[in-house]
């Protein structure tokens, strides 16, 4: 596992699927001082197995002392520091843009070189689906946040190795 | 059969001997399934003495202590010795009770988030949602207290699977995917760190509590013997090394020897041994021993490197790195002259700054002389608890420990109210031996009720209260670092703990006069049951030598 320092860290974490875990995990990065970018958790193919995908700055945490702290919870089963370019991830973002006719088509179109998806349209609003890395994620509110952004939510990363390889 | 019941043959099966507690009503299935149990339960009269008492019996033993609390407030009244537990590394099973599962959640009589108020301080944690868990969660809190790093483990049982039946099976087997610490220490990190001692021209040996959790004593002192290696132990580590011997530097940190702090300071290599690089040891950790390399062994890998970098790191058990580095040491044969210099630079430390205080020329006795007294007076040869405060550093100055597991104080968390209690526990686990608990006159108050237990369980523990009328180790801070602006340290001297001992069903005495005291303690020793004693001592005396908080360690004063 390289553990190196000084860049955004993307932590895959597999825990049982047993309750409290994401707790004490949530917890041990309060009272450590160690702050969490993002955070997702699902489960995986193995339902006594859940996924926690954690995000957080390398720059400003030991990231090995992190790791380290991770371990020695019970129900934490493996952790593995993802190599940005051995990596796929995405997140999941929606926008909701106030808009009205004039600018519509425009959002629109936006929203399509983004691949991005209308969920919901009213009179003077639009509400946008995308997903992918965090940079189009924040490329895409780039775009859209002049035409009057009302809302926006983000999931927070998951991520999956590329190849045959187990993340 | 009950799950109660499955608790006990569990703890049974666990070799479990006695378990401290307190009943109420979420727990009372399991206190009415020890009418028949046939293990020993003693009746503390607050659940933090309890939990406390569990911890001086599993640090005298070695064995896992267990306490036990109802809901609510008993389970709340476990925080402080459950966190001090998990400082210092001592395994001990918290079972509480919980509110029956159709109440959770409702703010129930006496229910308290018992799992999330101790998740910060337990190794590990249950909270039992099936009566058929309840067996397996028991062996594997056992498991986990006891193994790796040691350290407390709660599980908490609703009052209703409590007294659910379930078909019992014995659980033969634990089996935590998450967990299995290393215990071997990697073969070349260790002839690594043989070859950096071979070559270290100014070496020491930093040797803590671990070593002792570790039961590697003998393994240390071979590998202290393997050359002339200087060794000094943290608080937590004291008895590790025998204190008689003469490679012996005293104690290290805050208020450890000149000698110790120097030799730090100017070594070359520093061989850490179930240490943690606590600040009470560093100082100023930017300058803590400017020159050195680090050999860091320890059982918990996030300690390696957490507050200072380890050149060499091993991880595994104690007593397996050092009897595998002992030997892989002999092997090289090394220069053992390369220390002559190294050890004429100590002994003109050791020389120099002795361990003095000036002593009183009349009766009067100082804190000092107590703990040389007591010394002398039990030949060395007791279990010595201690409290927070003055007392305790005195006691590790000058209390000489030369062997493991007989040296119980609160090192991590520094918990006033422990000494009392954790000696109850140490003299109950080992019957055999005499317990001395050293204690101020404001910690003993912290949690004295415990007396009363003594007494009625016929526990002779022997109590020596350092009695100098102030909250001295605050008094003293306020005399160093606040311009002597003593603000509420004036204790007044107060109870008369003559009569408090008396009150509880102990034996109550008074010494005032050194040119007495080491027969006084003999007699104190000599008395049978739980005895108190109000020790009158100098009321403004500090604690020498000291390095300031944050301060680097060769700027030692006094």
């Amino acid at each position: 596992m390289s553990l190196r320092s000084g860049r955004k860290h993307t932590l895959s974490i597999l825990v049982e699927n047993k309750p409290g875990v994401l707790t004490r995990i949530a917890g041990l990065f309060a009272r450590r001082g160690f702050n969490i970018d993002t955070l997702t958790v699902g489960p995986t193919d193995d339902e006594r197995i859940s996924r926690i995908t954690l995000t957080l700055d390398g720059a400003l945490h030991p990231i090995d002392q992190v790791v380290k702290q991770l371990h020695k919870l019970i129900n934490v089963l493996k952790i593995r520091d993802l190599e940005p370019t051995d990596t796929v991830a995405r997140e999941l973002a929606m926008f909701k843009v106030a808009v009205d006719g004039a600018q519509r088509a425009e959002v629109m179109q936006i929203c399509e070189i983004f691949r991005g998806k209308v969920v919901d349209v009213t009179k003077r609003s639009l509400v946008l689906e995308v997903t992918g890395t965090t940079d189009k994620i924040e490329a895409f509110e780039r775009m859209v946040r002049p035409f009057g952004l009302v809302e926006m939510m983000r999931t927070g990363e998951i991520a999956i190795s590329r190849g045959r390889g187990e993340t | 059969m009950r799950a109660v019941d499955a608790v006990m043959e569990c703890l049974k099966a666990e070799g479990v001997e006695v378990v401290f507690g307190y009943p109420g009503g979420a727990n009372l299935p399991t206190y009415d399934a020890f009418v028949d149990a046939g293990i020993r339960h003693v009746l503390v009269r607050h659940e933090q003495g309890g939990g406390h008492a569990a911890s001086g019996y599993a640090r005298a033993t070695g064995k896992v202590g267990v306490c036990l609390a109802t809901s609510g407030p008993g389970a709340t009244n476990l925080v402080t010795a459950i966190t001090d537990a998990m400082m210092d590394s001592t395994p001990v099973v918290f079972i509480t009770g919980q509110v029956r599962t159709e109440l959770l959640g409702t703010d129930g009589f006496q229910e308290a988030d018992t799992l999330g108020i101790t998740m910060p301080i337990v190794k590990h944690s249950f909270m039992i949602q099936h009566p058929l868990e309840i067996p397996r969660a028991i062996h594997e809190a056992f498991h986990i207290a006891r193994t790796g790093r040691p350290g407390p483990v709660v599980i908490d049982i609703p009052q209703d699977l409590s007294r659910a039946e379930i078909d019992y099976e014995p659980v033969t087997d634990v089996h935590l995917p998450g967990y299995q610490p290393t215990t071997e220490g990697n073969q070349k990190q260790i002839r690594q760190a043989a070859k950096a001692l071979a070559s270290a021209r100014r070496p020491v040996i930093y040797a803590g509590g671990g070593v002792i959790n570790a039961n590697a004593a003998e393994e240390l002192c071979a590998l202290a013997r393997a050359d002339r290696f200087p060794v000094t132990c943290t608080l937590m580590g004291l008895g590790a090394f025998p204190a008689p011997d003469p490679q012996w530097l005293g104690m290290l940190g805050m208020h450890g020897t000149r000698a110790a702090n120097y030799a730090i300071d100017e070594a070359d290599l520093i061989c850490c041994i179930g240490a943690r690089f606590d600040d009470r040891v560093t100082g100023k950790l930017s300058e803590f021993a400017p020159r050195a390399k680090f050999i860091h062994i320890d059982i918990d890998p996030a300690e390696i490197s957490k507050n200072v970098p380890a050149h060499i790191p091993i991880v595994g058990d104690a007593k397996n790195i050092l009897t595998k580095l002992v030997a892989e040491y002999r092997a090289l044969e090394p220069d053992r002259s390369r220390l002559e210099e190294w050890w004429q630079r100590i002994e003109t430390w050791r020389e120099r700054h002795p361990l003095a205080y000036e002593d009183s020329a009349d009766t009067e006795i100082k804190p000092q002389f107590l703990i040389q007294a007591l010394y002398e007076a039990t030949g060395g040869d007791a279990i010595v608890c201690s409290d927070v405060g003055q007392h305790q550093m005195w006691a590790a100055q000058y209390y000489h420990f030369d062997k493991p597991r007989r040296w119980i104080n609160s090192g991590g968390l520094g918990t006033m109210g422990y000494g009392l209690p954790a000696a109850m526990g140490a003299a109950v686990g080992c019957p055999d031996q005499t317990v001395v608990c050293i204690t101020g006159d404001g910690s003993v108050q912290m949690n004295v009720q415990e007396l009363a237990t003594c007494a009625e369980d016929g526990i002779p523990i022997k109590v020596f209260i350092m009695n100098n009328g102030y909250l001295g180790m605050v008094r003293q801070w306020q005399e160093l670092f606040w311009d002597r602006r003593y603000s509420h340290v004036d204790m007044g001297r107060f109870p008369d703990f003559l009569k408090l001992a008396e009150a509880y069903g102990a034996t109550g005495m008074r010494f005032t006069d050194k040119t007495t005291l080491v027969d006084d303690i003999r007699a104190a020793l000599a008395t049978d049951g739980p005895v108190m004693v109000d020790v009158r001592v100098t009321a403004e005396e500090n604690v020498y030598p000291m390095i300031a908080p944050g301060a680097p360690a060769r700027d030692m004063v006094g």
